[in-house]
C-alpha cells in the first residue's frame, strides 16, 4: 500500500467516511452496461442457483434454477442466460468503423498498414465483486466445450443451441478482465476501491454493502457504523439484512430458507411424476408451480438488494468525470472485442483449456505492458494519483526558475537547454536519471544534471531537455519550459515499448517442451496410487 | 543424486580447493563432451560462478564451438566481457548492446579484442558473443549457435528463456537457486502449476521438461567467511549444503580507532569479532523509510569509515584498508535505499553502494550493512518474507554483516505464519521465508546490541 493510500485510509477511519483516492474516473463506464448478479449453490462449484441480469435498472430479468443439482434445469438456466447476454453482445458486433492496423505481410515479411473493421463500441459486463468475475470465468469454462445436438448428433447430453457460444463469450470477458485497465468485465468492488479508500481492510472492501456504506452512508449515519450494519445486522429470523453480493450465499439463508424450499420443490416434483390422472396432475402441478415460485421469491430477495447496490455504485462512479486516457484504453477493449468477434465468425474453435507456452508468455508480457501503461496514464490523468507518485519519490512538480540555452556536441549541434526547477518534492534522482513530462500528450525526456538546496527546504533541480524540440538549431516555440512555468516530471516512462516477438507455438523450443500436442486431446487421469485405494 | 553432487564424495573430506576443482571438472566434462542438450549448475553465493562461466567459455571457444552468452543485466554482461578479455587478450569477443545512450561500460573501449555492435550480424564469426537476455530476444538467426551459456539462470524468467532458446542448440545454465526468484508486476496465478509457467524461473521450466539433464553443484563458497557459510547454508540451502573455502581465523577485521561506546561502534566491534552484528532499535511500527533506522544505518556506515578499518584475508598478508568501495548497504525497497543514500550524503559519504536486494545480487563486499526487510512492519507479506531477499542480503560479505532492525520481528513472524495459497502442481520451495527468517534471526540475536538513538 502506498503512503498516500495509507494516509487516506487513516483519514477515513478518523472521519468515518471513505476518502477519494482519485479525482477522475479511471475506467470506462458504458452508457448501457449489462449488470449480472449471479448466485451459486453452496457445496457444488459452478452450479448456478439464479441471477438477476439486464441493462434496465428497473426491470432486471430473474433467472432461477429451482433444483441446482438437476442438469437439465441448469441447462435451461444457461439457455435463458444466453438469450439475455448474446443479443446484448451481438448488438455491438455489427456497428463498425474503419480503422488501420499494422500487419506483417505474409509474402514480403514487411510491416504494412491494412484497413480493418473496428467495432464502434463494445459491450460491458458489470458484476458486484471479484468473486462474481471469477464465476463468469467458471461459467465460461463450463460451457464453451459443450456440444449441441446440431454440432454432434451423437452427444449424450446435448447443450441448448447457444450455450457453447455464451461460454466462449464469457471466457473472453473473463480473460480480458485480467488485463490491467481493461473494462469489458468490471467487478464493482474493485472499481469502487480504486476510487475511494475506506477505513477497513482490502478483504473487507470486497463486501459491496459495507464498501458502499463507507462511501455513501445513509444520512445521519457514519460510514463505519453503516458498514458494520451492512456486514452483520440480522433480522428476527437470523437473516442478514444486507445479503452478501455473492455469488456465495449466507449459510443461514441456505439452511433455514433455501434448503426447505428446495426440498418442498423436490417433493412436489416427485408427487407430480406419481400423479395417476389428469385432475390429480393439475393439482400437483399447481403445487409444483407454487414451490418453484417460492424459490424464485427467495432468490430475488437475495439478489435484488445487490442489484440496486450495483446501480448505486455505478451512479457514484458516473458522477466522476472520465480520465483523459480512458477512451484510449477503451479502444483497446474494442479491439479485443472485435478480434474475438472475428474469431467466432471465422469458425475458430473455442479457447483451449490451458494456454500453450507461447500464448501464456505473450499474455503475461502484454499484461505487464498494460500495467505499466495504466500506472503511468492514471498518474498523468489525475493530480491526486500523481501526488501519490510524487510522495513516493517517483515524480516531482515545481516551478521553472531558470532556463539556460545549451547545445549538444557533435557535427550538428542540437538544442539541449538546461532547465532549473524548484520543487519541494523529494524525487529519487541519480546521476543522469531520465525524467519525462507530458508535452501536448507526448512524453518529452530530460535528464537529471545537478541538484542544490534553495535554502528554503526545497531543492533546485537542473535538468537537460533532450528531445521534442524539432529539427532546427533553435527549439520550436513552446517546446522548452519557460521561467515561471509550472512543470511536473515523472521518473517513470509514459508509454511502453513492445516486447520481442516470440516464436510461433509450432516452433516452441526444447526448453519449453517443444511444440504443443493436440489441443483437443483429453488429458489422461493421474495414475492410480496406493493412496487412492483405501 | 549423483556422486558429482556430493561435496564429500570419495570417502574422506576433501580440502575445499580439491572439492571445488573436482566439481568444476565434472561440469566442464558434461558441457564439452556430454550428450545432453543442457547442463545445470547450482552455485551458492560466492562459489566461483563467474570464474566457472569464464573458464567454460574459454574452453568452448578453444574447442572451436561458436558460443553465445546470455546474462540478465548490462552490468553482468560488461563484467563478463571484461573478465573474458582479461583472461585472454587475443580472443575476439563480441558485445551485443542496445541502441540506448551509454549502452555498455566505457572500459570495454580500451579492449582491442572486444567488438561492440547493436546488430548481431556485425558480430558474426566471433568466437564468443555476449549480451543480455532482453537484447538476445530481438535477434533473428538462420543458423543457431552451437552452444550457449546462460548466466544467472535462476533469475531469468521462463518467458525470457522462451524468447532466446531458439538461438542455440545446447546450453550450460548457471545460477544460484537461493537468490531472489524472478517476479512479475501482474498476477500469473492463471499459469501456476503449468510446466512452462511464464513467470517461473527459466531453470524450473527447463528441468520440468527435461528432467534427465545433468545437475551439478559448486560445493564451496569462497566469499562467505567461516562464520557465515554454515548459517547461510543451513537457513537457505538445507538440502544442498556448502561450506566456506576459508577457516575461522583466516580473515580478520580490525579498527584503528577504538569504540566510543555508542551503539553503532559496539555493533561494529561485535561484527568484526563474530562476523555478524544486530543493531536493535526499540520496537515501533514505522513507514518503510523509518527515519531512525535509516539514520542508524548511515551512522554505522559512517563509523565504519571513520574508524579506519583494515581487513586481513587469504588474498594478501598485509591488511587492506576498509574503504568506501568495500562497503555496501542493502535494503528491501528502493525508497529505503534512496533515504539511506540521502542520509549518507548528509554525512558527506557518496561513494558507498546503497541498493536493493535485487540489484545487489551477484555483488561482493567486505562489510555489508543491512536494513532488515521486516523492521518496523506491522505485517509480514510474501514480498518481505521471500527467502531469496534475505539470502541475498545476508550473503554479500567477505568479513562481516551488520543488520539494523527494530525489536519485535520474532513476534511479527509468529503472528504472521505463511498463508500463501497452495497451487496445485507447483513444487513447494524449501525452506519457506518464515523458517529462514527465524533461523537467521536466531543466530543474529546472539550478536545483539540494543541501541536507543
Amino acid at each position: 500500500m502506498s503512503l498516500i493510500t495509507t494516509l487516506a485510509r487513516l483519514e477515513a477511519v478518523s472521519t468515518g467516511r471513505a476518502r477519494p483516492t482519485a479525482t477522475v474516473r479511471h475506467r470506462h463506464l458504458s452508457e448501457r452496461p449489462l449488470v449480472f448478479v449471479p448466485l451459486t449453490t453452496a457445496g457444488e462449484a459452478g452450479a448456478p442457483l439464479g441471477a438477476l441480469v439486464g441493462t434496465d435498472r428497473d426491470a432486471p430479468r430473474l433467472l432461477v434454477v429451482p433444483q441446482p443439482r438437476d442438469r437439465d434445469l441448469r441447462f435451461a438456466f444457461l439457455a435463458e442466460l444466453a438469450d439475455v447476454v448474446l443479443p446484448y453482445v451481438e448488438a455491438y458486433a455489427d456497428a463498425v468503423e474503419a480503422a488501420e492496423r499494422t500487419e506483417t505481410d505474409p509474402e514480403t515479411g514487411k510491416r504494412v498498414k491494412v484497413e480493418v473493421d473496428l467495432c464502434a463500441d463494445a459491450p460491458q459486463l458489470i458484476v458486484p465483486s471479484r468473486a462474481g468475475a471469477d464465476f463468469v470465468r467458471l461459467l465460461g469454462r463450463s460451457m464453451r466445450f459443450r456440444r449441441t445436438a446440431e454440432q454432434d448428433p451423437g452427444t449424450p447430453h446435448p447443450a441448448p443451441p447457444r450455450v457453447p457460444l455464451l461460454g466462449r463469450w464469457l471466457t473472453h470477458f473473463g480473460e480480458r478482465a485480467r488485463v490491467p485497465g481493461s473494462s469489458l468485465l468490471l467487478a464493482l468492488t474493485d472499481l469502487l476501491s480504486r476510487h475511494w479508500a475506506t477505513g477497513q481492510s482490502g478483504v473487507e472492501d470486497q463486501h459491496l454493502g459495507s464498501l458502499l456504506a463507507w462511501i455513501d452512508p445513509p444520512a445521519g449515519e457514519s460510514g463505519d457504523a453503516a458498514a458494520r450494519r451492512a456486514e452483520l445486522a440480522r433480522d428476527a429470523d437470523g437473516q442478514l439484512l444486507c445479503p452478501p453480493a455473492g455469488p456465495a450465499t449466507d449459510p443461514a439463508f441456505d439452511n433455514k430458507l433455501l434448503a426447505p424450499a428446495i426440498e418442498a420443490y423436490d417433493r412436489a416434483r416427485t408427487a407430480l411424476a406419481a400423479a395417476e390422472d389428469g385432475a390429480e396432475a393439475d393439482d400437483r402441478f399447481g403445487a409444483l408451480t407454487a414451490a418453484e415460485q417460492r424459490i424464485r421469491d427467495l432468490v430475488e430477495s437475495r439478489t435484488r438488494p445487490t442489484w440496486d447496490a450495483v446501480w448505486h455504485g455505478i451512479d457514484l462512479l458516473r458522477a466522476l468525470p472520465e480520465g483523459a486516457h480512458v477512451p484510449d484504453r477503451w479502444t483497446r477493449d474494442r479491439w479485443s472485442f472485435t478480434a474475438h468477434r472475428d474469431r467466432i465468425t471465422a469458425g475458430e474453435p473455442p479457447q483451449p483449456r490451458v494456454d500453450d507456452a507461447v500464448t501464456a508468455a505473450n499474455k503475461l508480457a502484454a499484461r505487464e505492458r498494460e500495467q505499466a501503461r495504466l500506472d503511468a496514464q492514471e498518474a498523468l490523468d489525475d493530480p491526486l494519483v500523481m501526488a501519490g507518485r510524487r510522495l513516493a519519490g517517483e515524480a516531482f512538480a515545481g516551478e521553472v526558475t531558470d532556463v539556460v540555452m545549451a547545445y549538444s556536441e557533435g557535427r550538428r549541434p542540437s538544442p539541449r537547454p538546461l532547465v532549473t526547477v524548484r520543487t519541494e518534492d523529494l524525487p529519487h534522482l541519480g546521476e543522469r536519471t531520465k525524467v519525462y513530462r507530458s508535452l501536448e500528450g507526448k512524453p518529452q525526456a530530460a535528464e537529471f544534471v545537478a541538484q542544490e538546496g534553495d535554502g528554503d527546504g526545497g531543492a533546485l533541480l537542473v535538468l537537460r531537455v533532450l528531445d521534442k524540440m524539432g529539427r532546427g538549431k533553435e527549439p520550436e516555440p513552446g517546446s522548452v519550459p519557460e521561467k515561471g512555468d509550472r512543470v511536473c516530471f515523472t521518473l517513470f516512462e509514459h508509454d511502453q515499448r513492445g516486447g520481442p516477438k516470440l516464436p510461433d507455438p509450432e516452433e516452441t523450443p526444447w526448453t519449453h517442451g517443444g511444440p504443443p500436442g493436440d489441443p483437443d486431446a483429453v488429458p489422461q487421469p493421474d495414475p492410480l496410487t496406493e493412496e487412492d485405494v483405501l | 543424486m549423483t556422486a558429482a553432487l556430493d561435496p564429500h564424495a570419495g570417502g574422506g573430506v576433501l580440502d575445499p580447493g580439491a572439492a571445488a576443482g573436482r566439481a568444476t571438472d565434472a561440469i566442464l566434462r558434461d558441457t564439452l563432451h556430454g550428450t545432453h542438450r543442457g547442463v545445470v549448475v547450482d552455485s551458492p553465493p560466492g562459489a566461483g560462478k563467474s570464474t566457472l562461466v569464464v573458464r567454460a567459455a574459454l574452453e568452448l571457444a578453444a574447442a572451436g564451438r561458436p558460443l553465445m552468452i546470455v546474462a540478465q543485466t548490462n552490468a553482468q554482461v560488461d563484467d563478463l566481457v571484461l573478465r573474458l578479455a582479461e583472461k585472454d587478450a587475443e580472443l575476439p569477443v563480441g558485445r551485443l548492446h542496445s541502441s540506448d545512450t551509454d549502452p555498455y561500460d566505457k572500459a570495454l573501449d580500451a579492449r582491442p579484442n572486444v567488438r561492440k555492435s547493436t546488430k548481431a550480424a556485425d558480430l558474426a564469426g566471433l568466437g564468443i558473443v555476449v549480451s543480455t537476455a532482453a537484447k538476445w530476444a530481438h535477434v533473428k538467426v538462420d543458423e543457431p549457435w552451437r552452444h550457449a551459456i546462460v548466466d544467472e539462470a535462476y533469475q531469468m524468467r521462463s518467458d525470457a528463456l522462451l524468447a532466446v532458446a531458439g538461438l542455440f542448440e545446447r546450453a550450460l545454465f548457471v545460477g544460484d537457486p537461493g537468490q531472489l526468484d524472478p517476479f512479475s508486476i501482474v498476477g500469473g496465478e492463471q499459469w501456476a502449476g503449468l510446466s512452462y509457467d511464464p513467470s517461473a524461473s527459466a531453470v524450473t521450466t527447463l528441468l520440468a521438461h527435461n528432467p534427465e539433464l545433468p545437475q551439478h553443484r559448486l560445493p564451496v563458497s569462497w566469499r562467505l567467511p567461516a562464520s557465515a557459510a554454515p548459517l547461510v547454508s543451513g537457513a537457505f540451502y538445507p538440502y544442498t549444503p556448502f561450506r566456506s573455502g576459508t577457516d575461522h581465523g583466516d580473515r580478520r577485521l580490525s579498527f584503528a580507532v577504538p569504540s566510543d561506546g555508542s551503539g553503532p561502534d559496539r555493533v561494529i566491534d561485535e561484527a568484526a569479532g563474530a562476523g555478524w552484528g544486530l543493531l536493535e532499535l526499540p520496537p515501533r511500527h514505522t513507514p518503510r523509510t523509518d527515519p531512525e533506522a535509516v539514520h542508524a544505518v548511515a551512522q554505522v556506515v559512517r563509523r565504519l569509515l571513520e574508524r579506519g578499518g583494515a581487513a586481513v584475508s587469504e588474498r594478501s598478508d598485509d591488511p587492506v584498508p576498509l574503504t568506501a568501495d568495500r562497503i555496501a548497504v542493502g535494503t528491501a525497497h528502493r525508497d529505503q535505499a534512496a533515504s539511506v543514500r540521502a542520509a549518507l550524503a548528509g554525512f558527506g559519504i557518496t561513494d558507498v553502494v546503497v541498493d536493493t536486494a535485487n540489484r545487489l545480487q551477484g555483488r561482493e563486499y567486505d562489510v555489508t550493512v543491512v536494513l532488515h526487510p521486516l523492521s518496523g512492519r506491522p505485517d509480514a507479506t510474501a514480498f518481505h518474507l521471500e527467502t531469496g531477499r534475505l539470502c541475498v542480503l545476508a550473503s554479500r560479505h567477505r568479513h562481516a554483516c551488520i543488520v539494523v532492525c527494530r525489536e519485535g520481528v520474532a513476534e511479527l513472524l509468529d503472528d504472521h505464519p505463511s498463508t500463501e495459497p497452495v497451487q496445485l502442481g507447483v513444487t513447494v520451495k524449501f525452506p519457506d521465508g518464515w523458517e529462514a527468517n527465524h533461523a537467521v534471526l536466531d543466530r543474529l540475536s546472539e550478536h545483539r546490541v540494543a541501541w536507543r538513538p
